[in-house]
Formats: C-alpha cells, structure tokens, sequence
C-alpha cells in the first residue's frame, strides 16, 4: 500500500514542473531553519566551552609551575606588567605563580608557532631565580596522530623541560647525541614537531625575558575572592 | 511480520553485502584520514552515525516537499547543520576527543557516503526504511574504520586502544600510522574481503550442488 502511495507522488512530481517561487521558498526556509539551529547549538554550548578551555589553562598553569598554589594573569601594556583579572586570554599574557606563603614562585609562558601540521600552542614554566624551563604543556596542536602528537604525550620528551637551563636558546638534537646542558633529545620520527617546539619556547623566551622585572621585584599577589 | 523482515534486511545489507567501504569505496577521506587509532575510527564512527541516521529521517520524512531541482542543496544543508551540532557538542562534551579529530569532524558534510544515502534511499523510501537503512549503512562504516583503525594501531604504534600489547622491545611500524599506511591497510583489507565473499558464494553454490544430488540420490 504504502508503494502505491510513493508512486502516485513520485509521478506528480515529475509531471508538475514546481515554480521558480516554490523553489526559492523551499530553499530559504531550510537555510532559515538549520539557520536557527546552528544558532541554538553553538550559544548552547559556548559557556561550557569556553569554561573548558579556561579550565585546561589554569589545570596546564599549574602543571608547568610545580609548587604553585596561587596565579595571576599579567597583561603587557604600555611596557609594563600589570594584573588583569578578566577572563579571556591573549599573546600579550602571561601568568605568575605563588607558593602558599603567596611568595613568587616563577611565570607561566606561552608561546605560538607553526608546527608539522598547524599552530602549536606551548604553555612552558619558567623559573627567573634559576633560568630554568621547569615545565611544558602543549595547549593546542594538530601534529599528526601517533607520531608528531608524541610531543605531548611521550612523557619522556616532555619530562626533558623539567629542569632545562634556558640562559642559552635550547636545541633539539638526535636521539642520545646530547652533550650540552640546553640540549634535549628530539623524538625519533617527530623530528619537525620535537624542533617546532623548542623553537617556540626559544622565541617566546626572547620575547619575553626583556620585559620581566627584575629579581625581587616580581609583581605581588593581589586578593583574589574566588580562591 | 513481512514488512519488519524487510526493515531488518535493509539493515543488514549495509554491515555486510553493501559494505559502504569495503563494497561501495565510499567515504574514503575520513576513511584514511582518521583511522590511525582505534579510538578515533570508533568516534568518527559514532558522529557520522549521528549525522547519518538523522539525515535520513529528515530527508525522508520531508521528501514530498523537497523539490528535485534542488534537492542536492538542501541534503547539504540538512547535512550541514547536523555536522555542526556533532561539532559543537563534541567540543563541550568531549574536548579531549574533539582535540584529537579536530579537522575532520567539519569534512563529514563532504563525505560522500552520507549525501549518496539521500540520494539513493532516504528519498525514495518511507522513514521506517530511509532510519533502518542509515543505521545499517552507518553500522557497516563503523565496522570498517573499527577494523583499519585497529590494524593500523596495533602495527604502528604497538598499542590497542591505547593499551600497550607487545612492551618496549616492538619496534612499531612507523608507516602504517603515517597515510601510505592507511592505503596499504584498506587495500589489503579489501583484498581479504572480497576473497571471502568469493569463498562463500563458491561454498554456498557447493553446498546447494550436494543438497540437489542428495535429492536426486534420494529420488532414486
């Protein structure tokens, strides 16, 4: 029955030649309507999302910094660091930790470039006192599955930025050839993403180490309320 | 009881006799792109069964309206829109996933799988059939992507769903996660497909030979 039913509509179409309104109609009201849904969905979600990403930056802050209770967001303007409470995140910001004893601790540095694939965002620790890399997080990447994406999830390439001198620009070099103290070991078939990241560290690091104050006279912790 | 046999076949076809991968060649993008790890085939498989199955109903519940001269643009459209959700929602449910297949979630509009589903069955069959037939379809996708991401995993990496097998003395096969890899898998798993397929026709006319000279024998 229900293929008779299909039939007689499908031979009404073909014989009746539909209008040129009825297809401009037609064509509008879904663009309107998956318009509207489209719409729902991403303000839908866009709390949840941008809670995400601000949560993975705190959770990878405190990851770089080891022993860090407090931060605060410092924002270059005018050439000087000053303490931005807003939410948000630009290039122009980098974070400051504080022990329990809300004494300063060391910075949470990030850094963009060009990877193997897209823009590798790094998030790296940087402690002044020592001038050392105490930590590296990989905030964003899209290095190739199961080869480049070892730069975040090989513990072992990522454990070499926890005690790295940085006074000098850090190298990647082959597997088991480093002799130097800023040197560390690429990872064997992600060369390109192993260099991309050191490189924007070094770049980063460059950037921002003439903007830093000087020893002792690092900013303080402004009162928080939701801390 | 005749028509819920039918519903049931129409499934069926899709995980096995009308493979969209193994048979079809169909959706071969995501097919390559995505399958060098289990997982990622696993949930690449689940969006497109999301986009797929809702696709299908939409399209064939509102088939009377759509009109032939440009129903290509309005299953994009439809498509389109269901892409989007399985985008935002995977990036507020499941960052971590959505991280990892990032780029390709939005190129499931193109895969040439789902757009070939309206067009060939959603639009010319009622709900019932156009729902059974997606999830069929979308069920043989999965199964496929399943089995070259696996493949591909264990080989290259030397891990199952991210679960070490062999210890550190394996040196994985960096190939087969690169996408000469992908091809080399697909292809040889085509291979061994249609070689079964070819067994059991042989097998399935065997078998119906000896029950004839049974008959014959018992006739006599």
């Amino acid at each position: 029955m229900t293929d008779k039913h299909d039939k007689t509509k499908a031979s009404s179409i073909v014989t009746q030649e539909p209008s040129s309104t009825r297809l401009i109609v037609s064509m509008a009201v879904a663009g309107f309507i998956s318009g509207i849904i489209i719409i729902a969905i991403y303000m839908l979600t866009f709390e949840t999302i941008k809670e995400n990403k601000a949560r993975e930056l705190r959770e990878a802050v405190f990851k770089v910094l080891p022993d860090v209770s407090f931060m605060q967001k410092l924002h270059f303007i005018d050439n000087k660091l000053i303490v931005v409470k807003a939410e948000g995140m630009d290039d122009e910001m980098i974070f400051a930790g504080y022990d329990p004893q809300r004494k300063f601790i060391g910075y949470a540095i990030q850094g963009k470039g060009p990877g193997f694939q897209d823009t590798i965002h790094v998030l790296f620790g940087y402690l002044s006192s020592k001038q050392n890399v105490v930590g590296m997080e990989i905030l964003d990447s899209r290095e190739t599955p199961g080869l480049g994406d070892k730069i975040f999830k090989d513990m072992d390439f990522v454990g070499e930025f926890s005690n790295l001198p940085i006074s000098k620009d850090i190298k990647a070099v082959k597997k088991g050839k480093k002799t130097q103290e800023n040197e560390i070991d690429a990872i064997t078939g992600a060369t390109i993403s192993s260099k991309a990241v050191v490189r924007i560290i070094n770049k980063a690091f460059n950037k921002w180490s003439p903007r830093l104050p000087q020893q002792g006279s690092e900013p303080v912790l402004e009162k928080q309320d939701n801390q | 009881m005749a028509t819920d046999s039918s519903a049931y076949e129409e499934m069926i076809k899709g995980l096995w006799r009308d493979n969209p991968v193994f048979v079809q060649v169909l959706g071969m993008c995501p097919m390559l792109a995505v399958t060098n790890s289990a997982i990622n085939a696993v949930v690449m498989g689940l969006a497109t069964f999301f986009v797929l199955v809702g696709s299908s109903f939409l399209v064939s519940s509102f088939k009377q309206w759509i009109p032939k001269q440009v129903r290509i643009s309005l299953y994009i459209i439809i498509i389109a829109t269901f892409v989007t959700v399985v985008d935002y929602s995977l990036l507020a449910l499941l960052p971590a996933i959505h991280k990892e297949l990032g780029a390709f979630i939005p190129l499931i509009v193109a895969n040439c799988m789902i757009l070939g589903r309206q067009e060939a069955f959603a639009s010319k069959h009622n709900v019932k059939y156009a729902v059974m037939d997606a999830v069929g379809m979308s069920g043989g996708f999965m199964i496929a992507l399943f089995a070259l991401g696996s493949v591909r995993e264990i080989l290259g990496v030397g891990a199952f769903f991210g679960i070490d097998l062999f210890g550190t003395n394996f040196e994985s096969w960096v190939i087969m996660i690169l996408p000469p890899g992908g091809f080399l898998t697909l292809g040889l798993l085509l291979l061994f497909f249609n070689w079964f397929t070819e067994r059991r026709r042989e097998f399935l006319l065997k078998v119906a030979e000896s029950d004839r000279m049974a008959y014959v024998d018992g006739d006599k």
